[in-house]
């Protein structure tokens, strides 16, 4: 299944791209989507348990994602 | 009570007028803008950036959440996205009261849960021609201030 992983700003950057469509198995869950996007070019500057969206919502790292699921990872907000 | 998350100028004057009512013998009018130097560095200019459905419902819960505390549906907020020059407005907090206490505080309240709820970036242009993301949890700002 694919999910899409939504990136902002130092991310966003890190990553070279604002959303990228994440290959991954039944079952798996938000912590493992943060696997694969920080197995990949950049990805080490986002960090092991960044504050994560599903589908607008708030969620944990054991949340189980489904098929077309947005996954949004959030910088440290500095609005204002 | 609204709020909206803008690309243009945010006209304060109008946001001002919006909360005005009879009943209400204060209003408070909050306005961040881009400040010249940032940790001892020159900034020319702030990149904004938003999650702008989920910063659209937060700014909402925020405001409700200020509306039932502090007992007053006056309230209007607007955040800018975009790239923004120096002293231009960032974000305009309007709030009207029958009293100043509770207007006062208000208007603090929601400033302070933006800053730390609300998914905006800014990303500071120095004078140097560099740029760089703000990241609260490392910077100074973190602290109010």
């Amino acid at each position: 299944m694919t999910v899409t992983a939504l990136l902002f700003a130092s991310y966003a950057e890190a990553l070279g791209s604002s959303s990228i469509e994440l290959p991954l198995a039944p079952g798996d869950s938000v912590g493992d989507a943060l696997a694969r996007l920080r197995a990949m070019p950049g990805g080490d500057r986002v960090p092991p348990a960044p504050l994560v969206a599903v589908n607008l919502v708030y969620r944990r790292p054991d949340h189980v994602l489904a098929a077309g699921d947005e996954l949004a990872v959030i910088p440290p907000v500095a609005g204002g | 009570m609204r709020t909206a998350l803008v690309t243009g100028v945010i006209d304060a004057a109008t946001l001002l007028a919006e909360v005005a009512a009879p009943k209400n013998g204060a209003s408070v009018l909050f306005v961040g803008a881009v400040r010249e130097s940032n940790d001892g560095r020159e900034v020319s200019g702030i990149e904004y950036s938003a999650y702008a459905a989920m910063a659209e419902n937060e700014m909402a819960v925020i405001v409700s959440e200020a509306a039932s505390q502090f007992d007053t549906d006056d309230i209007v907020v607007e955040h800018r996205v975009g790239r923004l020059g120096i002293g231009e407005a960032s974000v305009v907090i309007a709030v009207a009261h029958p009293h100043r206490a509770q207007a006062y505080e208000a208007s603090r309240f929601i400033i302070e849960a933006l800053k730390k709820r609300v998914p905006v970036w800014k990303r500071e242009e120095y004078l140097d021609g560099t740029r760089e993301w703000v990241d609260p949890t490392t910077a100074r700002e973190a602290a109010p201030r």
